[in-house]
């Protein structure tokens, strides 16, 4: 009787509260064999067989399987296991081939050819062109709010068609050279052509690792190996998912022995049982952005020489230390520290109280006075807030700190105050700069709104040469430095706990990559 | 009885009127929540244009008493709802999360009567002595600590250190009878606090009822000891702990929250609190509904109970 949207609540890349990554990688990542194993080292040689259990924190009772629904790490790891996207991310979060096996522009990058590899679904049927495009038309549903539609949103749907059964021809809207992070976009699983949605929770077929056996919302999910995967059966039998919501029952159930992987853990439990023996931890780096969110369109943040002062505010190893219990690495102002086209260049900012406080005086902000938002919507923020409040006043700038609701808390800040606690999760530095940095942005919190700066980043996006491109990319990075919105203080490490016995798990892929809770390449010794 | 029967209509009605009273309220104040389900649902993407898309889709751009009227109107067809996160009818909600609540409430319901009520007799039996002294100092000690850090201890000590019991049900889903000793745990949490408030008060019955004439005169005729105990002071002991046990009763149904998360049990604590947090009005109102039912049934029973114990404490509305 209802039409229902996509996603639920507590948004995929701040999920409740943690930061982070995990990546699982056997032998060789993802499909090539050049992957380096440097995380799974002496893990030995697969042993086929058995069956992983996997606690996540999950969605309750209202989870469903619809892999275009996932908005939450459980969701994104069911939807992984079942289903595949015609592209996902590396390491660095470049885009990697899956489904698609390549892509090939024309001269004005506005029309894509990408060719499919020879898949099949659960049901026997060969993954084609068809299936894509419904896939995809279903995704941009006018009617519908799925996460991915405005990833997709480039696509012309309507002109773009299935050029041979393996064959689909991408008409965009305007020129795109990151196009294929489009197809790795969060949620642009392929279904089924005429998948309907009452079918993902009785009987979802994908193209996955694994199919379908069964599924209780908000408890579990029971998955078997599918042996005609293309890209090789994975080494478990069986996978289950369950749902534990607090980080004490997911850390007690792997401790007891009733799981054998446990997703998000506190850096705390971490540090409690790293190197006892008991269980592995897994720590993977650089997985979720820190920061603080300046307003740059209002006073007193529409001085970019305030901006500056509270870059050099920040003690950024106190923050991590405080913040985030020593689990990250200090960050420099910039989104996607390691990830393809980050400016590393640029010096490491410290903490300069001098050097803020005549910045503040030339800008004759003395005596300033900032409200700072936070909420414990995720791990850390409200820590980070009381920090830096007080380094702040060593540099004679009064912060209010001021708690806000933890269930409307991004839709609040993102018109309202002038400076709040901010994070993200890992995405390829360009789609941070198209969803959060151009004046037409729907979610630009710092009111980042430059026409130069917009204009730069079509000028990346027309650019066929990756050189170039990257060039063009480093400016835009060091406009940002200089004078951006974002006080990136640090990235966060993501924590898992795995039983002793699972190996094959990759320690290098941040989360939301293609690596992170996959479960095709480990097994259990 | 006919008094007590009009009595009990009344009481109905007037229970009705409650539940009535609940669901309004518990709607007025989910609206009063900031931000919507439209909100909740877009997380850390608050594009604009896509609250606005969901909160259409949702039916959330209607008046407030409009979906309140209608979803008042599909309650008297026994229609609960659709929740507005999954789309799964509200029914389903309740009856899947129903079952694992009601077996651990039921459970410690079983234990908690003869546990509270012996402990209680055994204490005013030997009053001012050591075993009273014993069983009030232990009583208090444990009403003070915490569910959720006497929870901690018991899975820190007898799951993880010891390795008798599960730590968790994780994984057991709505199959809790199938493991036994994943309940052990849930139930004993669940028991120490009301045990205590239970036990105290029947001590203080007992006590009070010991010394009170009847009981005295009752002595005077020769009548044994533990039949006085039993059957004379005992009833006028029970009337204010039957009322304390549907209290309990309703505490462990909506308040087993933290019991729930800490094991992860999918009952209706669980169910809530994702619902409260993704501001899934249907399914909050419906568990309202059902809570609010329960608890008048419940206090209905209570006083029943009370009244046939003790007629002369005139127990009220």
């Amino acid at each position: 009787m209802r039409e229902y949207p996509g996603l639920r609540r507590r948004g995929f890349l701040a999920a409740a509260s943690g930061v982070g990554a995990l990546a699982l990688v056997g032998c060789g990542s993802s499909d090539n064999d050049s992957g380096s194993d440097a995380g799974s080292a002496n893990d030995g040689k697969p042993r086929r067989g058995g069956r992983l259990r996997a606690a996540f924190a999950g969605g309750g009772a209202s989870e469903t399987l619809d892999p275009h629904l996932a908005n939450l790490f459980a969701d994104v790891a069911r939807a992984k296991a079942l289903f595949d996207k015609l592209a996902d991310y590396g390491d660095d979060l470049s885009a990697q081939p899956r489904l698609a096996s390549g892509w090939e522009p024309n001269a004005g990058l506005d029309r894509w050819n990408v060719t499919l590899r020879k898949a099949d679904f659960h049901d026997g049927k060969p993954v084609t062109a068809e299936d894509v495009l419904f896939s995809y038309r279903r995704i941009a549903d006018p009617e519908k709010a799925f996460r991915a539609k405005a990833s997709l949103e480039p696509i012309d749907l309507k002109a773009s068609r299935a050029v041979d059964e393996r064959t689909v021809e991408f008409v965009l809207k305007r020129p795109t050279a990151e196009f294929p992070n489009v197809l790795a976009a969060f949620g642009a699983y392929i279904v089924p052509d005429a998948t309907s949605d009452a079918d993902f929770d009785k009987k979802p077929v994908g193209s996955g690792p694994f199919r379908f056996v069964s599924f209780a919302p908000g408890r579990s999910a029971v998955f078997r190996r599918n042996e005609a995967y293309w890209d090789g059966a994975p080494h478990l039998d069986e996978l289950e998912f369950v749902v534990a919501n607090e980080e004490s029952a997911r850390v007690n159930a792997l401790l007891g022995g009733q799981v054998e992987y446990a997703h998000e853990l506190n850096p705390t439990t971490a540090r409690a049982h790293e190197g006892k023996g008991q269980i592995e931890i897994v720590r993977l780096r650089n997985s979720a952005m820190q920061a603080f969110a300046m307003k740059t369109d209002r006073p007193p943040f529409d001085d970019k020489r305030v901006r500056e002062a509270f870059f050099l505010i920040a003690d950024r190893q106190e923050l991590i230390d405080g913040a985030l219990s020593g689990a990250g690495v200090v960050g420099n102002d910039l989104f996607g520290k390691g990830y393809e086209y980050y400016a590393d260049g640029l010096p490491q900012r410290e903490q300069d109280l001098d050097r803020a406080r005549s910045l503040l005086k030339k800008a004759g902000a003395e005596k300033l006075k900032v409200t700072l938002d936070t909420s414990a919507v995720a791990a850390g923020f409200t820590e980070a807030a009381g920090i830096f409040r007080d380094q702040a006043a060593k540099a004679g700038v009064t912060v209010e700190v001021k708690m806000g609701s933890k269930d409307s808390y991004w839709a609040d800040i993102l018109d309202s105050g002038t400076l709040c606690c901010y994070r993200s999760g890992a995405m390829p530095i360009e789609s941070h700069i198209s969803q959060r940095l151009l004046t037409d942005s729907t979610t630009n919190a710092t009111k980042w709104h430059h026409k130069d700066f917009d204009a730069l980043y079509h000028q990346a996006q027309s650019t066929k040469d990756e050189k170039d491109r990257a060039a063009v990319f480093d400016r835009m990075q060091r406009r940002l430095y200089a004078e951006g919105g974002f006080l990136v203080w640090g990235f966060a490490d993501w924590i898992i706990g795995t039983a002793r016995t699972v190996k094959g798990v990759e320690r290098t892929a941040p989360a939301n990559s293609l690596d992170w809770a996959r479960f095709d390449k480990v097994w259990l010794a | 009885m006919s008094g007590l029967g009009s009595w009990a209509a009344r009481r109905l009605l007037l229970g009705g009127a409650q539940t009535v009273a609940v669901v309004v309220l518990v709607f007025a104040l989910t609206e009063a929540l900031p931000g919507d389900a439209a909100v909740a649902l877009a997380g850390d993407q608050p594009d604009p244009a896509r609250i606005a898309a969901i909160r259409e889709a949702l039916d959330l751009d209607r008046p407030a008493y409009e979906r309140l009227a209608d979803w008042a109107t599909g309650l008297l067809h026994a229609d609960f709802g659709h929740s507005l996160t999954s789309g799964r009818p509200v029914s389903s909600y309740i009856s899947d999360a129903f079952g694992p609540t009601l077996l651990l409430a039921g459970l410690t319901v079983a234990l908690l009567v003869p546990v509270g009520v012996g402990l209680g007799v055994l204490a005013a039996r030997y009053e001012g002595r050591f075993v009273d002294r014993l069983i009030s100092s232990v009583t208090l000690g444990v009403y003070a600590v915490p569910e959720f850090a006497f929870g901690v201890l018991l899975v820190t000590v007898f799951a993880l250190r010891l390795d008798w019991l599960p730590p968790t049900a994780v994984g057991y889903g709505t199959d809790l009878l199938g493991h036994p000793a994943a309940l052990v745990l849930p139930v004993l949490v669940l028991l120490s606090r009301p045990v205590c408030s239970l036990s105290r008060l029947v001590r203080a019955g007992m006590i009070d009822a010991l010394a009170s004439p009847y009981v005295a005169h009752a002595r005077r005729y020769g009548i044994p000891g533990a039949r006085v105990r039993y059957a004379h002071a005992l009833p006028n002991a029970m009337a204010p702990a039957a009322q304390q046990l549907a209290r309990t009763v309703d505490w462990l149904l909506c308040g087993v929250i933290v019991v729930e998360a800490l094991f992860v049990i999918p009952g209706l604590g669980t169910v809530l609190m994702n619902a409260v947090a993704e501001r899934d009005v249907p399914v909050v109102q419906g568990l309202a509904v059902v809570f609010g039912v329960i608890t008048v049934v419940l206090n209905l029973g209570a006083d029943l109970v009370a009244h046939r114990f003790a007629p002369r404490a005139e127990v009220a509305a």
